[in-house]
């Protein structure tokens, strides 16, 4: 077995667990590369079934391209489809920074979408490395009335053996890319051939279409809140070389991850992703 | 870029970080990250804007103490993860907390690595949670530990101090069983002797950390053990019925003839079933999550083991566990508990506490009624249902449990089974076409020309609790009164029916698994049969009641161990104290006492004429056809 191999083995034992051991359960699609191999993943899992709904929780300030590629994929991979909207701004909590007031609204979305539909566990495709309070998730993590992480009092987990077990009201998060790491992705994408939206590509010279040259998206959020790095990668391979040799991390085009200190660790605390 | 330079991820090793509160862990952590050029752009200048609004000195700390309320009071509460880039391999840093109070967060972050390094504060010394850290670590089945003796730098880099250190802790781990690879003296926060020589420390000639890691190994995948796939689900979602599940040890071919415990069924693997795959595998093995079809429609459930016909596992529905319990509340003897093996959850019972440890001296402090939060335990469990499982030193992945308290995960252990036996032998029908014969005399003709029905009396106890004296008056007694009567006892049968066994567990399961099945045909033959056996296990038991059904009475003849031992009319406890015996029961191995027995006789208390009295009374009361009930 080779890295990917074993990644791919234990998300996908992951994913068995979970529709295993959760009766209402629901994926997430932000129509980024992470929700994209997670997808894959589950079609690996079930043998080329998805075997519960898939949702975006809109926000409605997505590029227009995510909206093109969500549409076309949905038909093309038969995903039982579900679309939830998210309040207003006006509806998130003033006291946050003005850029986390556009995730929170995230959060609200889901939190009505997982009461409108009952759901009692919800597939996220977080990974560790991406950010420090992610890097402390469990792979089946509880979340209490609303949604909240109660980060403070985590249950053991380990030999994979999962807390699936739930109080009525609450509901499991689960993460079966929480191993993973940006170029672990990357390397995937490539080894499947994954479809991902072509805003993660720097444009080829001359080449037709809204992108800027010299540039492209490492992670995809609201089009309001998120800016491309300098790149001129504009393949797979391409990518893989940059990240091999980059220090900027990831997220750094993500407004909303840094206005102040605890910005997002309260963004996840009450139940964003 | 040339492709060939852009080759699949690279292999990396799983290191978890332990030792107590406050020895400088996290602060390792940040120097390893900050010393090979591993730390993100931006996130030094982070973490001093974070002690800078704190008002404190630069604090590495902050890289994985990712929670305002840990920077805020300067603990780590849960385990993070970092990855950590060098020029050979790369690395998964694992942090783990070290406070009393977050050990189920140490223990869900040393459980995924490869190896450990248990930090030790050159200063403080040895504490709690150093000690009980490495223990943990070896329940957890890791093997490779370096340890770091960390602030050097405040005990002025004295080599006797480390030397102290060193000698102590080795010694504690090889009392564990285990020995520590490297002990190396560091100061974290001068980053002396991480990734640099400290030539503060110039009388140290072994590996810096950085080089330390760079000799441990990623643990071997089981490839070469056994097979073990337990059942994690069956799919139908299209016209192929496929049974899936992660192989944890050895390989799988298709074609190959497969057993499923503890149902005992077989049939031949058709294939290996994959999604997006240029061609379905003909093998897969252990670490593979799989999907395989079979050559016939077996029913088949969650929880069910794979293996080869040949090397099958364990079955059993008692075992012990040597756990360690994070509950808050006591674990107690005589509780209910959910029990996880592998994939296969069900009610468990802890029958009994035999020994706790003390983590701080190794000691044994003997049987208990409770096992406190963090404490560590020998526990007999037991289930209704047979399970298949495997003793963790044979085959570590199928030989550990968990305990759920129905909400969340409470304690996790490895399976030792010894004293009590594998029951497959005694659980499998072995030939096949068999056909039951009806006889055309029924019981009741037998029991109308008899005048008794026919019966099995069992009598179980401790050897010296007087079976075989009891045995042989009361079936003089009843001889006397007209019953037909037999005794079937331990040492007799041993000479002729089961001369071939010995008392190995199984051995011991076996040879009471005939004396049930022949008390069964004596006593549908219409005999009386008495057996005088220790019987130590209840399921042994069970089975022979079984056999015989309703005809099957338990007679346990009562007297306690020290009774007993006082007796010892074979001398068999004094050699069994000197260990000439092994596994003896009450000694070295378990007696579970009957739980519904039909007659209980305490020999301590009664003569032996009382207490033959009080069993023909009982045999009068069952056995005798009333007269006109013949008649009619």
């Amino acid at each position: 077995m080779t890295p990917l191999d074993r990644l791919e083995s234990q998300s996908v034992y992951i994913l068995r667990e979970a529709f295993n051991r959760i009766d209402r359960l629901a994926m997430l699609w932000s129509l980024g590369k992470d929700s994209n191999v997670m997808i894959w993943l589950a079609k690996k899992a079930f043998f080329g079934h998805v075997p519960f709904p898939v949702m975006h929780v809109d926000t409605g300030k997505k590029f227009q391209e995510m909206y093109a590629f969500r549409d076309r994929y949905a038909k093309e991979w038969n995903l039982n489809l579900i679309v939830e909207d998210c309040p207003p701004y006006a509806a998130t909590d003033p006291t946050l920074p003005p850029n986390a007031r556009s995730g929170q609204r995230k959060t609200l979305g889901l939190r009505a979408a997982i009461a409108k539909h009952g759901f009692t566990g919800i597939i996220a495709g977080i990974r560790r490395d991406e950010e420090a309070t992610r890097a402390k998730e469990r792979v089946f993590s509880p979340r209490g009335d609303a949604g909240h992480w109660d980060f403070k009092d985590q249950p053991p987990e380990f030999w994979d053996q999962f807390n699936t077990d739930l109080p009525k009201g609450t509901h499991l998060r689960v993460h079966p890319l929480l191993h993973w790491t940006e170029l672990d992705i990357w390397h995937y994408v490539r080894r499947e051939g994954i479809p991902v939206i072509d805003l993660y590509f720097a444009p080829s010279p001359g080449e037709p279409g809204r992108r800027q040259p010299g540039k492209r998206y490492r992670s995809l959020g609201d089009e309001d809140i998120t800016f491309p790095i300098d790149s001129t990668a504009a393949t797979l391979d391409e990518i893989i070389a940059e990240l091999e040799a980059t220090k900027t991390p990831e997220r750094a085009g993500r407004a909303m991850d840094r206005e102040t200190e605890d910005a997002f660790e309260r963004l996840r605390a009450e139940g964003y992703m | 870029m040339p492709r060939s330079e852009l080759a699949a991820p690279r292999d990396q090793l799983r290191i978890v970080i332990v030792g107590h509160v406050d020895h400088g862990k996290s602060t390792l952590v940040g120097r390893l990250i900050h010393d090979t050029g591993s730390l993100p752009e931006g996130k030094f200048e982070a973490i001093k804007a974070m002690c800078e609004r704190r008002g404190m000195p630069f604090e590495w700390a902050f890289l994985m103490d990712a929670f305002q309320a840990e920077r805020d009071q300067g603990i780590t509460i849960d385990t993070a993860q970092i990855w950590l880039r060098t020029r050979h391999r790369d690395y998964v840093i694992i942090d783990a907390p070290g406070h009393r109070e977050f050990i189920k967060n140490m223990v869900t972050g040393a459980a995924t690595a490869d190896a450990a390094l248990v930090l030790i504060d050159a200063a403080q010394g040895i504490q709690q949670q150093s000690r009980f850290h490495g223990f943990l670590l070896n329940l957890l089945g890791i093997r490779q530990v370096a340890v770091v003796v960390n602030k050097m730098d405040m005990i002025g880099f004295a080599q006797a101090r480390f030397d102290e250190i060193r000698d102590a802790y080795t010694r504690y781990l090889d009392g564990i069983g285990f020995g520590a690879r490297y002990v190396i003296p560091v100061s974290a926060r001068n980053g002396d002797n991480i990734t640099e020589r400290a030539a503060s420390m110039r009388w140290y000639e072994g590996p810096t950390v950085i080089e330390a890691l760079a000799s441990l190994r990623p643990t071997p995948r089981p490839v070469d053990l056994p097979l073990r796939l337990p059942v994690q689900d069956v799919y139908k979602f299209d016209e192929r019925r496929i049974i899936v599940g992660r192989i944890e040890t050895g390989r799988l071919r298709v074609g190959d003839r497969v057993l499923f415990s503890p149902s005992n069924k077989t049939a031949h693997v058709a294939g290996i079933e994959g999604w997006n795959v240029v061609a379905p595998p003909i093998e897969a093995e252990a670490g593979q999550a799989v999907g395989i079809t079979l050559d016939e429609q077996l029913f088949v459930e969650r929880g069910a083991v794979i293996s080869l016909h040949d090397d099958p596992p364990i079955e059993t529905n008692v075992f012990r566990g040597r756990l360690f319990w994070l509950g808050r509340q006591p674990l107690a003897a005589g509780q209910d508990y959910r029990l996880r093996v592998a994939t296969r959850e069900v009610p468990v019972r802890v029958q009994q506490i035999e020994r706790l440890y003390d983590t701080e001296d190794l000691s044994d402090r003997g049987g208990a009624a409770e096992v406190p939060r963090h404490g560590v335990a020998d526990v007999i469990l037991r289930t209704r249902a047979i399970l298949a499982l495997d003793e963790a030193h044979a085959l570590p992945q199928t030989g550990r449990f968990v305990l759920s308290d129905g909400v969340n995960i409470v304690a996790g252990g490895i399976v030792d089974m010894k004293g009590y036996p594998n029951q497959r032998d005694a659980l499998t029908v072995k030939a096949s076409n068999l056909y039951t014969v009806k006889h055309r005399i029924g019981a009741e003709h037998r029991a109308t020309r008899n005048g008794h029905r026919g019966g099995v009396l069992w009598f179980t106890g401790l050897s010296g609790s007087g079976k075989s004296t009891l045995a042989m008056a009361v079936e003089q007694e009843l001889f006397q009164r007209g019953y037909n009567v037999y005794v079937l006892d331990g040492d007799n049968v041993r000479q002729g029916l089961n001369a071939n066994l010995g008392f190995s567990p199984e051995d011991r399961a076996e040879n009471i698994r005939r004396v049930g099945e022949v008390a069964a045909l004596f006593a549908d033959a219409g005999l009386i049969t008495i057996t005088s056996f220790i019987s130590p296990y209840r399921a042994d038991r069970r089975r022979a009641r079984e056999a015989a059904k309703e005809a099957f009475h338990e007679v346990y003849v009562r007297a306690d161990l020290a009774t007993c031992e006082q007796r010892d009319p074979k001398g068999l406890y004094r050699k069994a104290r000197r260990g000439e015996i092994p596994e003896f029961t009450g000694i070295s191995a378990p007696y579970e006492e009957p739980e519904a027995a039909e007659l209980i006789v305490d020999t301590k208390l009664l003569s032996v004429e009382e207490s033959v009295a009080r069993i023909v009374d009982y045999v009068e009361s069952r056995f005798i056809i009333a007269r006109s009930a013949v008649r009619d």
